[in-house]
């Protein structure tokens, strides 16, 4: 089984789960057999992957200069989600810029499909739609459509036209859907109007070994838990999706009740500034850190150091930063409002919106010892159910049925 | 000759409050009065009425030839006095009937003994002064929580007066004898226990409506085939469950009332069987074999053990502080508070905090009101630390 797989970023340059979640899914799916092209818009220097990966830029004769910048799905995220209540920002959105990036990978993927020996197309995401779209035309072969996140999670209740548009057309034109989860299912069954019978839900999972490897160096979140003080993580973009500022509500309302906490913002993103601000107004900027975007060894640093992950976020199609805190033995405070907690049922759940109920579970597990105990414990039995190699199983068999 | 012994088990818990940490110190309720309302209306809807009046029915028809013995937890009593005095009234009128039989347990339907012997002398006590009080009747027979048993529990009751108890036909603790006739404690020898046939009482009670089981429908003939199929081997078949069985556990759509309607005519179509209460099969037969059963046991799952109760650290550490309150509970002499902190000790928070089912998302073992095992905990021990400030402002 050939496999021609479209996706816009891999470790460690990603700006997100989406590539945490192509190569975990990539290099399972080797496991099972299957032989997959990676194809990444363009060029940079990845160090090298188990699977081979093609850049679609060096397709073309004259290439651009190599200046892709992989925070701009990030950047196209945070206009949209401005894009009809700001004129301003609206203008500063130059849809041209990614959208041309998007195109211009889809006229690539073309010459890629003429050129290479495939049975099954399969792109991630909206960014790739086109070029899965392309692929399909020139090669006639089945398009797999995998959703990570829709336009609706990103930008709320305000959807950018035309990535609707693509993420429409994308999924009417595939033979298959993938969905991350049931919420993601249902959200394009309801928003778009696909039909339930060629989706199909696939969760992602974590990879062994991002709690496998050992991390060096002080750890200095640890010399705040010596004086006593418990340490409160949020690891995500700093965006509206993923629910910063439910966060730092929160975590008042919990500082109120118990003073010795610090509470760590991992992550970047367009409401980076409005959040400090935010943390200014309600007065705990002393209580909060801002640790930035970060990946690999820092991460888990902040990880291991923490007593509770909170992930508040208002829509969230899966959320692999949980799978990341369960697998490193943190106890989880997730959002009903998310994919990854169909998975994990021993975690404890809100309502993003629900302030006052985050902060007393927050609290509960600040509190009484035996409560994340038994998370972390039971928590285990739920990752224990969950693999890349199990996904890439559930992929396979899709592939299978297209090819039947 | 079997006889059959039909045992019925009543009971419904007080449901806590969503109780956030923030409430500390509010002394709003700790229960949550709707919702036991919901629950004890739907369970009364569907099972009290219906099954008392078919019993009811079924008592008077076979004039004196069949027999049921029951268990009524004192909050279910209570509960039923406040909001449904009419149903009260048929289990009144059961009793009345000269063919039911009522047994002893603690009042607040908890695991008492594990933690506190006095306390659980004095539920035990509430109980029969309920029992007393709306039945004029003492009992003789006894039913822990969870038909909950061990050595120290038998010695316990004896001292109490009961004459028999009620457990599980564990096969760990039976070994390879029959849990058809009636035994008597290696450590209170004047206390007789009957065990539970628990392939018998489940087949009504768990598998009565599951289609893919070999046996599937459950007919009162092929039933009453299998009690005759003991006669010669086994004097008394014990059918224990909980009375909600009958219309909430298997819906009236699976025929269950039926199935009991038609049960005792072919039951005693067979000369040689019967059916008698706890105490009148614990007095007709002598006991064959003593129970030496150091560890406890109980009529749950696979492991007959409490550790859906029991099992993770969150139940082990909610129900040993509760216990922790007894000596502040008592010497304040707050009658309201002691109220609230016995009804807190009710089995069920414990279950609600189970884990055991909970990664396998089993929802037909896993019953909860709760969200997940994890709310529950939390706002248990968030009103017990409210209740430690009351306890402290008085």
């Amino acid at each position: 089984m050939k496999i021609l797989m479209f996706g816009w970023e891999l470790p460690p340059f990603h700006s997100g789960g989406l590539g945490v979640a192509c190569e975990g899914l990539t290099k399972a799916l080797l496991a099972q057999g299957a032989q997959v092209l990676f194809v990444l818009p363009k060029k940079f220097a990845l160090p090298k992957t188990p699977f081979p990966v093609l850049f679609a830029n060096e397709q073309e004769q004259k290439s651009r200069p190599f200046s892709f910048d992989f925070s701009a799905y990030s950047t196209l995220v945070c206009h949209l989600g401005l894009s009809d209540k700001n004129q301003k920002a609206q203008k500063a959105f130059a849809p041209s810029d990614l959208l041309a990036e998007v195109f211009a990978y889809a006229q690539n993927a073309r010459k890629i499909a003429v050129g290479n020996d495939f049975d099954v197309i399969h792109v991630h995401d909206w960014l790739c739609i086109p070029a899965g779209i392309a692929a399909k035309e020139v090669s006639g072969k089945p398009l797999v459509v995998h959703i990570h996140a829709t336009e609706f999670d990103r930008s709320g209740s305000l959807p950018h036209p035309l990535v609707y548009a693509i993420e429409e057309q994308g999924m009417q034109k595939a033979e298959r859907v993938v969905a991350v989860s049931e919420f993601t299912k249902n959200k394009i069954i309801d928003c778009y109007g696909i039909e339930e019978r060629k989706i199909r839900v696939v969760y992602n999972a974590v990879d062994n070994d991002f709690s496998a490897f050992s991390v060096r160096g002080a750890n200095e979140l640890l010399a705040l838990k010596r004086e006593g003080h418990k340490i409160v993580v949020f690891v995500g973009r700093i965006t509206l999706q993923k629910g910063p500022d439910y966060f730092l509500r929160a975590a008042q309302k919990v500082l109120a009740y118990k003073p010795k906490v610090f509470f760590v913002i991992a992550g970047s993103g367009d409401m980076h500034a409005q959040i400090i601000e935010q943390a200014v107004h309600l007065g705990i900027a002393d209580k909060v850190f801002f640790a930035g975007f970060v990946r690999g060894e820092e991460l888990k640093k902040i990880y291991l150091a923490a007593d509770l992950f909170v992930m508040p976020s208002v829509s969230e199609p899966f959320g692999i930063t949980a799978l990341e805190a369960v697998s490193l033995g943190v106890p989880i405070v997730i959002s009903k409002q998310s994919g990854v907690q169909e998975l994990i049922r021993n975690a404890l759940k809100v309502d993003f919106w629900d302030i006052e109920e985050m902060a007393n579970k927050i609290l509960a597990c600040l509190d009484y010892s035996v409560l994340p105990h038994t998370l972390k414990e039971e928590s285990q039995k739920d990752l224990a159910k969950i693999s890349w190699h199990k996904s890439a199983q559930q992929c396979v068999k899709i592939y299978q049925e297209l090819c039947k | 000759m079997p006889s059959v012994c039909l045992y019925f088990h009543a009971h419904q818990p007080c449901r806590l409050n969503r109780f956030s940490v923030f409430q500390i110190g509010s002394h709003i309720p700790y229960f949550d009065e709707e919702q036991n309302y919901y629950y004890l209306e739907r369970v009364v809807r569907k099972c009290y009425i219906p099954a008392n009046h078919l019993l009811l029915n079924l008592i008077k028809h076979y004039k004196g030839k069949f027999r049921v013995s029951f268990s009524l937890s004192g909050l279910l009593l209570e509960q039923l006095e406040k909001y449904f005095p009419d149903v009260l009234k048929t289990f009144q009128a059961l009793l009345g009937s000269g063919c039911v039989e009522l047994l002893g347990e603690t009042y607040y339907h908890s695991l008492a003994f594990l933690y506190s012997p006095k306390e659980f002398q004095k539920q035990v006590f509430l109980h029969r002064r309920k029992l007393n009080e709306l039945f004029h009747y003492q009992p003789l027979a006894f039913r822990n929580t969870e038909l909950a048993f061990n050595n120290r529990i038998a010695q316990e009751i004896e001292k109490m007066g009961y004459k028999v108890v009620l457990t599980e036909g564990a096969d760990h603790i039976l070994g390879w004898r029959s849990p058809d006739f009636v035994y008597q404690s290696a450590t209170a020898k004047n206390l007789k226990i009957l065990t539970r046939n628990y392939r018998l009482s489940d087949d009504i009670s768990f598998r009565f409506s599951e289609r893919s089981w070999s046996q599937w429908p459950l007919t009162p003939d092929k039933f009453a085939f299998w009690v005759n199929q003991i006669n010669g081997n086994g004097n008394v078949v014990n059918l224990f469950m909980d009375y909600e069985t009958l219309g909430e556990h298997q819906w009236e759509e699976t025929g269950i009332f039926q199935f009991i309607e038609n049960l005792p005519k072919e039951i005693l179509k067979h000369k040689d069987n019967n059916f008698l209460t706890v105490s009148q099969a614990a007095k007709l037969y002598a006991p064959v074999g003593e129970i030496d059963c150091p560890q406890t046991i109980s009529w749950a799952d696979t492991e007959r053990d409490l550790s859906a109760w029991l099992g993770n650290q969150m139940q082990r550490e909610a129900i040993s502080k509760i216990y922790d309150l007894e000596e502040p509970i008592m010497s304040a002499r707050h009658r309201v508070l002691q109220e609230q902190w016995r009804k807190l000790q009710t089995s069920d928070h414990f279950y609600y905090m189970c884990t055991k089912w909970f990664a396998d998302g089993d929802v037909h073992k896993y019953f909860n009101p709760y969200e997940s095992p994890y709310d529950c905990f939390i706002a248990y021990m968030n009103i017990l630390r409210d209740l430690q400030m009351q306890l402290k402002e008085i």
